[in-house]
């Protein structure tokens, strides 16, 4: 039995006008990490809140721990552990209120379940004192995961729990969840950082409340389906400009420092299609253009789908 | 049970450690009582008046020894002379003269009859009057004590007797309305804020996802306010009591019962608007527009039901604080007891069953 199982599930706001989450049918299985990734809006909110219950789904169903997520929304409610977007906890609560609360509202004990919450909250520890509000953003999140695993949940989902998070505080986070899923936990994680994906044993790519792709990350690199190229120049925002009425390229867009060009695979060599490149943009004036084949990362797998998504 | 207490302990923790909360939940009372008591007041004592005595004379001495005794008038100079008097006026510190006439003694003792002559600064009529009619209450007094010891056969006397509040003091009318604003007022507001406020900060959603019944959320947000409440209505009585002087007539223990309807009342009706609204800001708003209003204008604290136009009479009625206005006169001003105030005591408790039905019909267990 999958731990957690949606099946057409839609849900749409403000009375039908807004759709939200269209049709999305997907299953996580026993300790895995599964991550929905996709910009602000894709709908991961939404997906989220109807999993634990807070929402009603227009049409589908979906399943928590093998209970119906609108029928038995309260034996849900005891088993799953939620960590919401925003920073959920009381502000004017200390780190160690905080955590006692939680504990008791799940009739439990910081004693308790302190093996699991161990390694999280001895970087707490020195900080027990203070208020939560005054607490750094990677802390808060920290506490915020401690607040969400003090039951022992057997699901943990956990929305956007990295935004606002420093890179360094960011990376110690992926990891914990790493342990988290060693000692037998599924969790359901969304996030906006492409970058963030390797974490994830699978990921779904989510815009507009659809899935684009769902696999292991490595598989959907693997069915990129365009040749990729890495152009470097002076004046790279004139650059990217100028590239983007070239013809035969099919995405051109910022990666980091350089810009990511995109052709279709049509039996055309590197060397023609970077000489190709490279000539159309001598002919705009430009000199010291290095274009090179590149690997493609999730961003550009997703760009590409979401390309093919907006042109049919 | 332990996790009922710990909620209760994090509310109370909230309510402590905001500055802004403690000052509305204990400053606004007291505020209001020592406001309401010592500078809003329409009672008027120790006004400075000058009295013209041409007689010198036995009775004259009496009659001012009287004026003195009391705590309205400061008598300031006693003059001969009618000029003096114009100009004690005109510097605008005395507010009223007594002149008594020559042989005013005489008078009395001979024809049993004697005229003395008020004059009061009516450049500002409602102090004249106020002050016109003390004094003529003390001359009055003073001729009855005249005609007790004369022992004359008949005297025919009106009689005006204000009861409950003799002196027409101001501390009776307002307490029980201050008792009746401050605890709607703390109770409707604090608690529609303190929920909304689990909305806006995204807490109700963690709140939500756990086996705690989401009605004992409502509940244990209740209980420190009602304490709180009873605390505050304790501050005021002791204030009113000592600093005010107010005698206190009622049973205590039926007041604190039938205040603890009302805040039940209150709390009932806050957490309707916070099942209505979605930011503090506009819980704050709903709060102040459903319960000062209110009770200020229609629950007879400022202005009397009776002279309302009917539509507002009718309207009244569903005020929950003309209620318990009624109540609290009663219990605390005339001593009553529950026989007298029953019918009321049942409006506000069928008032608050009301409510609290509607707001815990209305309150969402999921987020929309």
């Amino acid at each position: 039995m999958n731990p957690i199982t949606l099946q057409n599930i839609t849900k749409t706001y403000e009375k039908g006008k807004v759709l939200a989450v269209d049709d999305v049918s997907f299953s996580v299985n026993d300790s895995e990490m599964f991550g929905l990734i996709g910009p602000d809006g894709a709908g991961k909110t939404s997906i989220f809140r109807i999993l634990t219950t807070l929402l009603l789904p227009d049409k589908g169903t979906a399943s928590v721990c093998g209970k119906d997520v609108v029928k038995d929304y309260k034996a849900i409610r005891g088993m799953v552990g939620y960590m919401p977007g925003r920073f959920s906890l009381y502000q004017d609560l200390s780190v160690e209120e905080n955590l006692n609360f939680f504990a008791s509202l799940f009739n439990t004990s910081i004693k308790q379940n302190y093996e699991l919450i161990k390694d999280i909250y001895v970087q707490l520890e020195p900080f027990k004192d203070r208020r939560a509000g005054k607490l750094s953003g990677g802390m808060k999140q920290k506490l915020a995961l401690c607040c969400a695993l003090i039951h022992k949940p057997s699901v943990l989902f956990l929305d956007e729990p990295t935004t606002g998070v420093d890179a360094v505080s960011r990376f110690e986070f992926w990891e914990m969840l790493k342990r988290l899923k060693k000692q037998g936990i599924t969790i359901l994680v969304s996030t906006a950082y492409m970058d963030e994906v390797e974490h994830c044993d699978r990921i779904a790519l989510m815009q507009n409340g659809k899935i684009l792709s769902m696999d292991t990350p490595d598989k959907i690199i693997k069915s990129y389906s365009e040749k990729l190229f890495e152009l470097k120049g002076d004046n790279k925002h004139k650059l990217l400009k100028d590239t983007m009425t070239y013809s035969d390229a099919v995405g051109s867009y910022a990666s980091g420092e350089s810009i990511h060009v995109s052709f279709k695979k049509n039996g055309k060599s590197d060397a023609d299609i970077i000489n190709g490149l490279k000539g159309f943009l001598e002919s705009k004036g430009y000199q010291h253009i290095e274009i090179v084949p590149t690997v493609p990362n999730i961003e550009d797998c997703f760009l590409s789908l979401t390309k093919t998504e907006i042109h049919g | 049970m332990k996790q009922f207490i710990n909620f209760i302990k994090k509310e109370f923790y909230h309510v402590l450690r905001d500055p802004k909360s403690l000052l509305m939940l204990f400053g606004v009372p007291i505020a209001q009582i020592v406001l309401f008591g010592f500078a809003l007041t329409n009672e008027i004592k120790n006004s400075n008046i000058v009295i013209v005595d041409n007689a010198m004379d036995n009775a004259s001495q009496k009659l001012i020894y009287e004026i003195r005794a009391s705590k309205y008038f400061n008598v300031g100079q006693i003059f001969m002379n009618p000029d003096q008097m114009d100009a004690a006026f005109k510097t605008g510190k005395v507010k009223l003269a007594l002149v008594i006439p020559k042989d005013f003694d005489n008078d009395l003792q001979h024809l049993h009859t004697a005229q003395v002559q008020i004059i009061a600064d009516a450049s500002d009529p409602n102090t004249a009057t106020t002050l016109t009619n003390y004094m003529t209450s003390i001359i009055s007094d003073y001729q009855n004590q005249l005609w007790q010891d004369g022992g004359l056969p008949y005297s025919i006397l009106t009689q005006q007797r204000i009861l409950y509040n003799p002196e027409l003091a101001g501390a009776p009318n307002f307490v029980p309305g201050v008792v009746a604003m401050v605890l709607l007022l703390i109770c409707v507001l604090m608690t529609s804020v303190s929920i909304v406020r689990e909305k806006e900060m995204g807490t109700l959603e963690v709140l939500l996802v756990s086996p705690f019944n989401p009605f004992l959320v409502i509940f244990s947000k209740m209980v420190p306010y009602i304490v709180v409440s009873l605390i505050n209505l304790t501050i005021i009585l002791i204030l009113s009591v000592y600093l005010l002087d107010l005698p206190f007539k009622g049973n205590l223990l039926l007041l604190y019962g039938e205040s603890s309807i009302f805040i039940v009342c209150g709390l009932s009706l806050g957490l309707l608007i916070s099942t209505l609204t979605d930011t503090q800001q506009t819980a704050m708003n709903t709060s102040f527009l459903l319960t000062m209003l209110p009770t200020m204008l229609l629950s007879g604290y400022l202005f009397p039901i009776e002279n309302m136009p009917l539509f507002l009479r009718i309207l009244s009625n569903i005020i929950p604080a003309k209620w318990f206005y009624i109540i609290i006169k009663s219990v605390m001003l005339k001593g009553l007891g529950i026989k007298y105030i029953w019918r009321e005591t049942l409006i506000l408790s069928g008032m608050t069953v009301f409510f609290l039905t509607v707001s815990l019909r209305n309150f969402k267990i999921r987020l929309q």
